[in-house]
């Protein structure tokens, strides 16, 4: 066996781990209700394709042996313990030990199910997007740990309980019934979208959380529409992912300076993502049932079309606004209004819509603040500009964020 | 829950401290400062010396030892301590991501011990 033999190797269990991970472990657990235990198994599998496969050669349908090889191990592992397992269907499940490899078609995908039983209503709101990153996509938790600002210690420990709760708290792998689903859909969504972490940019200064998530957050939301194709809302989000996702090479200037969307080159912008998103979008409003995400990927549009018309249409945005507010009255929705409600009347218009916002509420959000600073310089009040410049800049957490604003606050 | 966030710092960073009040990194920590009192989280809380004023005394088998500047020798030194109170870490976390000082040294959250100082207090 050579070095590049053995790489190759390494390559084609990454490979089948990233393409095949959230479809096994939905399927191991979608019967035993024992994430922990489908994780675990999967593991040891991966393990072992890493020691034999250099040997053996890499299987005709590697994703068929992972799920026997895991099956096998998660049956060592509930007899070694003498854990009495949930119930019989998954004794059941656990005893089809074929002798056939299944190949992919043959084994249902649960990842549907998963997704729901992620996002939970019984399951803690902070943990759905941590759950569905670690079963889904195989991310470990201290690489989430980073992503949500915890300790990776503490991080293990809520994913630890998170999933005791789905094993013994009765939570069911289905997809949930017509009269419920939309609202169990929004938690979903919600769930990728917290994943991809930034919000909307549409004026200077605004600091995004930098989850570093984004690419994992998209990949989630193409299985969520491979799994339910042609759902309005999911198209939408995945538009307004890929039309943020689009200006990241714009975001920053060769020497890291931070970029404020009004300042963009749209030469820079990723032009097959804008186009992706435009065709998800569009089908999305065929189906005539506006949400939130595709009103909000719809302001994203309206954006990207100034690469073709070289100057932003506000009037329009402002109406998206207006829709999203009365189906989403949140900070973040009430600021983006504000600052759009600026461009297309004035900082007036825009300073009137901010002071509708209650104050007690914003005194940690950053793009109250850097809006705020920014229109009050536009009208000249300074010494009020230079308190909000400071209440933006020491709220901020992206150094080049923090930078920008420095810089304009003069 | 009272927390301490530690502040460590470079020497670079340390020598900042003598520019003029245009410089950025002390622009930053002036809003800082200004965003934790009007989040009304600030309870206490002030910036060290430069760690070369520090003195390092030890007792060994009785015997005193003075040794000149900080405890240990490392990049990034003790350079302030805030005490903040917030809800739970997680909200000391957030607050220490936007630290100035986070991204230019490292900046160590750990919880207040009030037992600890009941036991052995007066």
């Amino acid at each position: 066996m050579n070095g590049s033999n053995h790489e190759d190797i390494h390559r084609a269990v990454e490979r089948t781990a990233r393409e095949s991970y959230g479809r096994l472990v939905a399927y191991l657990s979608s019967h035993t209700h024992d994430l922990a235990g489908a994780e675990d198994a999967l593991g040891e599998a991966l393990v072992t394709a890493l020691r034999t496969w250099p040997r053996d050669g890499v299987p005709q349908n590697p994703e068929g042996w992972l799920l026997t090889t895991a099956r096998r191990s998660f049956i060592d592992r509930a007899r070694h313990q003498r854990v009495a397992l949930a119930s019989e269907p998954a004794l059941l499940f656990l005893g089809e030990d074929s002798k056939e490899e299944p190949s992919s078609m043959e084994f249902p995908d649960e990842r549907l199910k998963l997704l729901f039983v992620c996002a939970h209503p019984a399951i803690d709101p902070a943990m759905h997007t941590p759950l569905m990153l670690q079963t889904v996509l195989g991310l470990d938790a201290a690489r989430i740990s980073h992503a949500f600002l915890v300790s990776p210690a503490t991080m293990g420990q809520r994913l630890v309980r998170a999933k005791t709760k789905i094993r013994d708290g009765g939570i069911q792998f289905e997809v949930p019934e017509e009269s419920e689903l939309p609202k169990r859909l929004d938690a979903v969504l919600e769930a990728i979208y917290a994943a991809f972490g930034i919000g909307w940019d549409d004026i200077a200064g605004i600091d995004q959380r930098g989850r570093d998530l984004a690419e994992e957050a998209i990949w989630l939301a193409r299985v969520l529409l491979q799994l339910m194709p042609g759902e309005a809302e999911v198209l939408g989000l995945l538009a307004l992912m890929l039309y943020c996702e689009s200006r990241r090479p714009a975001r920053r200037a060769p020497d890291g300076r931070y970029v404020p969307l009004s300042e963009q080159d749209p030469r820079q912008w990723l032009t097959p993502l804008i186009e992706e998103a435009e065709g998800h979008l569009a089908r999305a409003s065929k189906q005539g049932r506006a949400g939130r995400f595709q009103l909000e990927a719809a302001i994203q549009s309206i954006h990207a079309e100034r690469a073709h018309s070289g100057r932003t249409e506000w009037a329009a945005i402002v109406l998206f606004y207006q829709q999203l507010i009365r189906i989403l009255p949140t900070l973040g929705t009430r600021t983006g209004y504000a600052a759009a409600l600026a461009e297309e009347k004035g900082p007036s218009a825009g300073l009137a819509a901010l002071d509708g916002i209650e104050l007690a509420s914003v005194s940690n959000y950053q793009p109250y603040w850097a809006v705020r600073a920014h229109l009050l310089q536009r009208l000249e009040k300074l010494a009020a500009a230079l308190e909000a410049f400071d209440r933006a800049i020491g709220l901020a957490e992206d150094p080049a964020v923090r930078q920008f604003l420095l810089e304009k606050r003069g | 829950m009272h927390f301490a966030l530690l502040i460590y710092e470079s020497a670079e960073t340390f020598a900042k401290r003598k520019n003029d009040d245009n410089d950025p990194y002390l622009g930053a920590w002036r809003a800082y400062f200004k965003a934790l009192k009007e989040a009304g989280i600030y309870v206490a809380g002030d910036a060290l010396e430069v760690p070369e004023t520090g003195t390092t005394v030890r007792l060994k088998e009785g015997k005193r030892r003075v040794q000149d500047g900080p405890f240990a020798d490392t990049k990034e030194q003790l350079a302030g301590l805030i005490v903040l109170e917030v809800p739970s870490v997680d909200a000391a976390l957030g607050w220490a991501a936007r630290c100035p000082a986070a991204s230019a040294g490292a900046v160590e959250v750990r919880p207040l011990a009030p037992e600890a100082k009941w036991r052995v207090g007066g």
